[in-house]
């Protein structure tokens, strides 16, 4: 394990993982810098209102006269860092509450499974809506809903690979020789844990992306008049004309989203052998 | 590897009948064009009617390899070379739709686990008569009764009621009966037994062994016998080939490989038998 | 060989399968308390007062109407009693007073779910036909371009915020092209078919009026496109994956032994043993379909669960999202459920073992 990661840098370079890093990478940055260059600023009403695209709006205005292009720009700071905040909340308690559930096993173990069973029970955009409602709608609220939602899947897989490694010799040669349970964790599991965490965790930026801005788009995440993204489309509701409102941030999600599936993906050629063209099959 | 003795010296019986298999200088390579790895190098064998020709050797040494490129069932990025003649058709180089009409028709296989081999979603009878009615083009009535009394000969208890079955209601050994009735079904001329005995109880290896000798005896088949078990070859072969690394370094009729071994790799393989001594002991 | 006798015990042996089907319906009842649970929790955290949502501010200024209306509802017992008696009036059909609508909770549903369970079937069976398709070609032609393409394309499918690609085809097919039809189930010059299934392509079907039929369909046609875009992009990816793996057993090598090919070894031997992880995740796959019907739903004025559970939670209407939450929890398990049976149906170790 220690070797396949030090060989992560050469088996990036696949065509579908660098459009993912630089595309993601982009926006990453865009995110932390656009209050500094965008040309307007992103909450005041004083241009011409739903303007078409055009030279000096790039992306047109919306219907109180706020330039989309700065809207959109300034939005990536508030989706992006939430989701990666979000990810991270739920890998953390996730992995941890996985590694516990497989390590300790018997009643711990049914606990906790049950705990996840009942959340998984539960479509994950109707369980967070209820508690992002429950909550009450803002933005906080939102994320703390989609992080009741995600972390069970964080759970099950460390839970699952901790349970294989659990019964394996060297495994139980360290506890023989004395290593405390966390240090057990520590040294002979969470190596074996990293790789598969890494795949889900990086395409579970999209998805974390996907669950707040629809959130947002219901009305249950950002409120007016922060920029960001999903309740900027949901704002073209009320003008279909006005194409453009909505188109933009809708791109916005799909390319951020699309470019952490990339890297995700490309991650899980290389994390898990058995999806990669090693073994050919005969085909007729 | 200059010291190969070639079978036409050895036994006039041999010689008598002719091949209706021939394989003459077949080259394996299995890889991209740049890194191909050489997997066979060379090598000739003949099969002929009512003999059953083994191929020994240690895992990698080719044999595998050699009995899948006579059906055309190697992966994608193999290449090639050589001759393999059924009769007067040459099967290098043929398409795979006309691999097809030779595949299970005049040249059929049977491997060496039955409980992957068979469909583990498909009855008994289905496995039995669908490449029937392809091949032969039988009616389902027709073909239903040539798979009872292909069950029947293959020593398969109840062949009617079996039918219905799935692999998994029936013990390894009967398994591989059924393989070979599937391999028989549409009377082929070839029969590939690629390590047939060697996922079985040591129990019920010789009922296999004792099956497959009298059915080329009665069926006049001409058998490959793929196997890296020398006791295998003992107690059914007529002739033997070893092979090792690629290349065939003896071949002969089985009394002089096992009495008079010419090759020291041979030798080698012979000592490695359990009772070690020899032919004789080895036998009993 | 001595092993037949066992062979035959085993084969008339009464089904395991019964018991283990038992069991799982043991744990999805139980796992359905604790879904009432959690939507009844739930529905007390929130914080914003729902009396007053329910009476109108008018009402609730006045402490009479309000504690009239408190001891009315049983909202004065402690938390427990007043989810026993939530569970026991679900026992007999009962799930509230919907606050928002005044109705009775179960009947608001039971329109909302038909038309929502529609939408998710079609979506299902169009995702399940174009991502096997799609997912077998890639698993058969694995690292040649159009292998490649197929991964792009379902990355993309999984990439798509589906309520703006609701808004955008809305948008398109509708109000520029005008090919698709307007919003809901049915043109509001037909009158919804009798009700026999909820289903309004089903009823319509059964009433013989075919114009109804025709034009639910129609109305279908968004909806689902939009919805299994995410589901395809699902399927693909998993379908290439299992179909890689049976391409690589020994019993698709010993098909092929056989001289068979084509479609034959497709639909027979590969899929056929790729069946059971495919079905799994169709089962997973329909959680999310019923996740995106809460998004689509509200760009297209669909009358479904998901515009019900939405108008729900944003006007604090408890009952309304208790039972949201319950039908939910029932649909997504029963799908589950459904899936187990279809193991049974699929694998014979399964049912026979």
């Amino acid at each position: 394990m220690r070797k396949r990661w030090l060989k992560i840098p050469a088996a990036w370079i696949t065509p579908l993982g660098v459009i993912g890093a630089v595309i993601a990478i982009t926006w990453v940055g865009i995110a932390f810098t656009a209050r500094l260059w965008v040309p307007f600023d992103p909450l005041s009403q004083d241009l011409p209102r739903l303007q078409a695209p055009g030279i000096d709006t790039l992306m047109g205005t919306d219907a109180l006269g706020r330039d989309i292009f700065s809207r959109l720009m300034t939005g990536a700071s508030v989706t992006i860092p939430l989701a990666l905040m979000l990810v991270l909340m739920s890998l953390v308690v996730g992995t941890l509450i996985g590694a516990i559930a497989g390590y300790f096993g018997k009643w711990v173990d049914e606990l906790l499974m049950r705990l996840t069973d009942l959340v998984m029970a539960f479509p994950t955009v109707i369980l967070a809506m209820v508690v992002a409602a429950a909550l009450g709608p803002s933005l906080f609220n939102a994320v703390i809903a989609a992080f009741v939602v995600s972390w069970p899947q964080y759970a099950r897989m460390t839970r699952s690979i901790v349970l294989g490694l659990r019964t394996q010799n060297y495994v139980m040669a360290g506890r023989l020789m004395g290593f405390s349970p966390f240090k057990t964790l520590r040294v002979d599991i969470a190596p074996n844990v990293v790789g598969p965490i890494l795949v889900l965790a990086s395409l579970d930026v999209g998805t974390a992306i996907l669950l707040l801005s629809g959130l947002s788009f219901l009305g249950l995440g950002a409120q007016p008049p922060t920029a960001e993204w999903g309740s900027m489309i949901s704002a073209a509701i009320q003008n279909f004309d006005s194409w453009w409102i909505g188109l933009f941030p809708g791109l916005a999600i799909l390319t951020v989203v699309m470019a952490f599936n990339f890297v995700g993906d490309s991650l899980r050629d290389i994390f898990d052998p058995t999806s990669q063209v090693s073994r050919a099959g005969a085909r007729s | 590897m200059s010291d190969i003795t070639t079978p036409q010296t050895a036994d006039a019986a041999a010689a008598s009948t002719t091949p209706v298999l021939t394989v003459a200088g077949l080259t394996i390579g299995i890889g991209s064009r740049k890194n191909l790895k050489s997997i066979v190098k060379g090598i000739s064998l003949a099969l002929t009617p009512g003999r059953i020709q083994g191929l020994a050797g240690e895992s990698g040494s080719g044999k595998t390899v050699t009995s899948l490129a006579m059906l055309g069932l190697l992966p994608s990025n193999a290449v090639v070379g050589g001759s393999i003649r059924l009769g007067d058709t040459e099967l290098v180089g043929m398409t795979h739709r006309q691999l097809n009409d030779i595949r299970g028709r005049r040249i059929a296989m049977i491997f060496q686990d039955p409980s992957s081999s068979l469909h583990p979603q498909l009855t008994v009878g289905t496995q039995l008569t669908d490449h029937v009615k392809r091949h032969l083009k039988m009616s389902a009535k027709q073909a239903r009764a040539h798979a009872i009394e292909l069950l029947d000969r293959v020593r398969v208890p109840n062949p009617a009621e079996a039918l219905a079955r799935y692999p998994h209601q029936f013990s390894g050994g009967q398994r591989q009966r059924i393989a070979i009735a599937i391999a028989l079904a549409c009377d082929p001329i070839v029969l590939l037994a690629d390590e047939p005995t060697t996922a079985l109880d040591v129990t019920v290896q010789a009922g296999i062994l004792h099956l497959l000798r009298d059915l080329a005896d009665e069926r006049q088949l001409a058998v490959l016998l793929v196997t890296h078990d020398l006791g295998v070859m003992s107690a059914i072969a007529d002739d033997i080939a070893v092979m090792r690394h690629g290349e065939i370094v003896e071949s002969n009729v089985r009394s002089e490989i096992f009495v008079n071994p010419q090759h020291a790799y041979t030798r080698e393989l012979l000592a490695s038998l359990p009772g070690a001594a020899g032919f004789e002991e080895a036998s009993e | 060989m001595g092993n037949t006798p066992r062979a035959t015990r085993r084969y008339s042996a009464r089904s395991p399968l019964v018991g283990y089907l038992l069991r799982r319906l043991g744990t999805s009842v139980l796992l359905l308390f604790g879904v009432t649970i959690v939507t009844f929790a739930l529905a007390n955290l929130v914080p914003g007062d729902p009396i007053a949502a329910a009476l109108g501010e008018g009402a609730a200024s006045n402490p009479a109407t309000v504690e009239a209306y408190i001891k009315e509802r049983g909202l004065d017992q402690p938390l427990p009693v007043q989810y026993a008696n939530y569970i026991s009036g679900l026992f007999h059909g009962d799930m509230g007073i919907s606050l928002r609508t005044t109705q009775p909770v179960a009947d608001d549903l039971a329109k909302a779910v038909p038309a929502t369970v529609e939408i998710a079937l079609l979506a299902i069976v169009v995702s399940l036909g174009v991502g096997v398709a799609l997912g077998s070609l890639a698993a058969y032609r694995r690292g040649k371009i159009s292998d490649q393409l197929v991964r792009v394309f379902s990355l993309i499918g999984l990439s798509i915020p589906t309520f703006w690609m609701a808004l955008v085809s809305f948008n398109f097919f509708f109000l520029q092209l005008r090919i698709a039809p307007g919003s809901g189930r049915l043109s509001p010059a037909l009158a919804p078919p009798p009700t026999v299934t909820g289903f309004y392509t089903v009823d319509a079907l059964l009433a013989g009026q075919w114009v109804t039929f025709t034009d639910a369909l129609a109305h279908l046609m968004l909806p689902v496109f939009v919805l299994s875009l995410f589901t395809i992009g699902l399927l693909t990816r998993f379908v290439r994956t299992s179909v890689l793996e049976v391409l690589d057993a020994d019993y698709v090598r010993a098909g092929r032994a056989k001289g068979l090919s084509g479609p034959r070894l497709l639909f027979g031997y590969v899929l056929r043993g790729a069946s059971l992880p495919i079905l799994t995740i169709v089962g997973l796959a329909f959680g999310t379909l019923l996740s995106g019907t809460v998004l689509v739903e509200a760009v297209f004025a669909w009358p479904g669960l998901g515009s019900y559970a939405y108008n729900s939670a944003t006007s604090l209407d408890l009952p309304g999202v208790m039972g949201v939450g319950l039908v939910v929890g029932v649909v997504y398990l029963s799908i589950n459920f459904a899936v187990d049976l279809l193991y049974g149906v699929l694998d014979p170790r399964v049912r026979l073992a």
